[in-house]
């Protein structure tokens, strides 16, 4: 079955005190997943982590790829199903987290050589960008949205908050994939002191009234092309969006947007059971009903949300 | 060969392993991870005469071996199960146990009418699962399935409107389950499911706070086995129709503890979160456990415990 299998673990190193990167090994054919999917991760091999965790794509690498059409495995039900879905054999994936709690804690202990039981990939992803776009990363978020930036390299205005220097995970990964990097953290240790949906609202108010003027420019980045061009200016407030982090940033980004007819795209958080749509645990309220974040989600349409 | 099918009333089983309602979506949800031809039956998710949006998040939190839920019942009715999600269902040759449930008798007469007339103009519903885990609106929220007067009240009104066999999935949050097993046979019903969730609550000890948003919820997973297999014993020995055990069972030896105690058949809930293809896999298990013990038919199995 594609969707449910059995890895190796071949790595899971710190990037630093706050976070992790796990590797998995799977030689057989899976789907290839899409920026913004996730998958659940067995944390344990007890009942105590019991639940698998879920956890978005970080990377995803394979030695082929191919239309599920022309898989050798048979499988009728997907072939009908999904037709667009592509395999992939020999995949690795990574995992980029943070240490929570009881669940991401057992995940912290898988050492290399371990068997690890994953489904996935799950959820839809976001939907691809026609062009430039807005990226809003808090703190872990960016875990989801660095894939995305990189399949879309250098298309991406990337606004990434979080607490601290420190949390600022894979800063400069980002910032390469990314266009423009704006910063803040919550203590200023790094870039403007304060929220990103604050310096989202400025760039937007700022690129409607046509100055290109933002000064949250990490250090670390400013050696690139640090100021807009401002023929571009004018459509950049038309920009969609693509965010992921914390409910409250996501709450205050909705409000932002509000009301200046741009698309703006959020990857939703919700505790999960089962993550393949049967316990209804990890509902959200939108404007057309109840929604399963593992199902119809992570990724909704900020403005459908009945926050 | 070895048989291990077996017959719950008039529904005749493949194997005695079935889906615990609430954890199996509507079928379709799993389809992917199971052929669903190999399950003993499939229950779903219940329902109720309208949709029901369930309640707030947090809805689930995980605990020691277990997790509670509150998921409020949330479903899409009775008629948006029968129009979208029955046709799907019908493909397999696996019977469908409707799950149902009501906030007041006339409530649960309706549901279990509209399901049963449903089953007859069209077929694909094999037997009703009637929850009575829930509060009667009518006697102040009470539990139906905690008191013995309006549960035998309940389950008598549905038992004489419905032409389905009718299962009645007992609560775990009663003194004596034998005696309230007891009351349900009485009143009509062809089998009792044992047990549902336990009532339980977690605790945010940072924000002071009850970490569902509902305050409690319903504990489920390894955490309960020991009870639930407990209650089915004591409901084995209480009544004569068949028993269908659930709580807790994540692995075939599992099942094999409430077969052995008495169940007829047994249902696998939180397992399937944790490994999709659970169900199949405890059949499979099953079937192995009685080559290995020389047995040839089930029925040595169930109800085999040795008193001392
Ligand atoms: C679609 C999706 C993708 C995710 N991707 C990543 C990722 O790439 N990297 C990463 O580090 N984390 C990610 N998360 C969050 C991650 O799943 C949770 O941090 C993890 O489940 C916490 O488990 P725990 O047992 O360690 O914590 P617990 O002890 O269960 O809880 C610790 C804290 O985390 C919160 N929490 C619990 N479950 C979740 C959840 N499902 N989502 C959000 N918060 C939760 C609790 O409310 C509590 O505040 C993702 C969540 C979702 C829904
Ligand atoms: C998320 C969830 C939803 C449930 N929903 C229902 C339901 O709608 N109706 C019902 O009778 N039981 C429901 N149950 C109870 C299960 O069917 C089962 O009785 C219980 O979980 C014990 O089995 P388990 O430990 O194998 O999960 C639900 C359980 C869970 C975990
Ligand atoms: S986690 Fe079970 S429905 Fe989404």
């Amino acid at each position: 079955m594609y969707r449910y299998f059995k890895a190796a673990v071949t790595g899971n190193s710190p990037v630093n005190r706050f976070f992790k990167l796990l590797s998995i090994y799977f030689p057989g054919e899976i789907i290839t997943p899409e920026p913004g999917q996730f998958y659940m991760l067995q944390t344990g091999h007890t009942y105590d982590p019991l639940l698998k965790r879920p956890f978005s794509v970080f990377s995803h690498e394979c030695s082929n790829a191919k239309d599920s059409n022309e898989s050798s495995v048979t499988s009728n039900e997907l072939k009908t199903k999904d037709k667009d879905l592509s395999l992939s054999s020999e995949s690795s994936l990574q995992f980029l987290y943070r240490v929570r709690g009881k669940g991401t804690l057992g995940l912290a202990q898988m050492k290399a050589g371990d068997s690890i039981q994953v489904i996935g990939p799950m959820g839809n992803g976001y939907p691809a960008p026609e062009g430039d776009f807005i990226a809003v990363a808090g703190g872990i978020g960016i875990a989801s949205l660095l894939p995305f930036l990189e399949k879309h390299r250098n298309r991406a205005y990337l606004f990434y908050g979080a607490q601290s220097r420190e949390e600022l995970v894979m800063l400069e990964k980002a910032g390469n994939a990314a266009r423009e990097t704006f910063i803040t953290t919550d203590d200023g240790s790094e870039g403007r002191k304060g929220l990103i949906t604050d310096v989202v609202k400025e760039f937007l108010n700022n690129s409607e009234k046509g100055s290109d003027k933002l000064s949250v420019i990490s250090d670390k980045l400013k050696d690139k092309d640090s100021s807009l061009d401002s023929s571009l200016i004018t459509h950049h407030s038309s920009l969609p969006l693509y965010a992921c982090g914390p409910a409250p940033m996501l709450k205050a980004l909705a409000e932002v947007v509000k009301g200046r007819g741009v698309k703006c795209y959020a990857s939703l958080e919700e505790h999960m059971a089962c993550g393949v749509g049967a316990c209804l645990g990890c509902v959200v309220k939108t404007h057309s009903g109840q929604k399963r974040v593992c199902k119809e989600g992570p990724v909704f349409d900020i403005g459908e949300i009945a926050w | 060969m070895v048989n291990i099918s077996v017959d719950i009333a008039s529904l005749k089983l493949k194997n005695p392993v079935m889906t615990a309602s609430g954890t199996f979506g509507y079928g379709e949800e799993y389809s992917e991870f199971v052929d669903l031809n190999r399950l003993g039956a499939i229950v779903v998710k219940g329902l109720s005469l309208l949709p029901k949006e369930g309640n707030p998040t947090p809805r689930i939190v995980e605990t020691p071996a277990g997790m509670l839920n509150a998921i409020g019942l949330q479903n899409i009715g009775i008629k948006a199960f029968i129009n979208e999600k029955l046709p799907f269902l019908r493909q397999f040759d696996t019977p469908v146990i409707a799950n149902f449930f009501g906030d007041s008798i006339d409530e649960y007469v309706r549901a279990a009418v509209e399901l049963c007339n449903a089953s007859a103009a069209s077929g694909g519903i094999h037997a009703l699962e009637m929850n009575i885990s829930c509060p009667n609106k009518q006697a102040g929220w009470i539990v139906f399935g905690t008191d013995p007067k309006t549960m035998e009240q309940v389950v008598t009104a549905v038992r004489k409107a419905a032409n389905l066999p009718l299962i009645v999935k007992l609560s775990p949050n009663v003194t004596d389950i034998g005696f309230m097993a007891k009351v349900a046979e009485n009143s009509g019903a062809d089998a009792v499911s044992v047990i549902n969730t336990i009532t339980g609550m977690a605790v945010d000890i940072r924000r002071r706070r009850p970490v569902l948003a509902n305050n409690t919820g319903g504990l489920s997973g390894p955490a309960i086995r020991p009870i639930a297999v407990r209650m089915v014993w004591e409901v084995c020995k209480a009544v004569k129709i068949p028993v269908i055990g659930m709580g807790g069972i994540m692995t075939a030896n599992d099942a094999l503890e409430f077969l052995i105690a008495g169940a007829r058949a047994v249902a696998v809930g939180t397992a399937s979160f944790t490994n999709p293809q659970a169900t199949v896999e405890i059949a499979e298990g099953i079937e192995r456990f009685m080559a290995e013990e020389g047995l040839s038919d089930i029925n040595e199995l169930i109800g085999s415990l040795k008193s001392i």
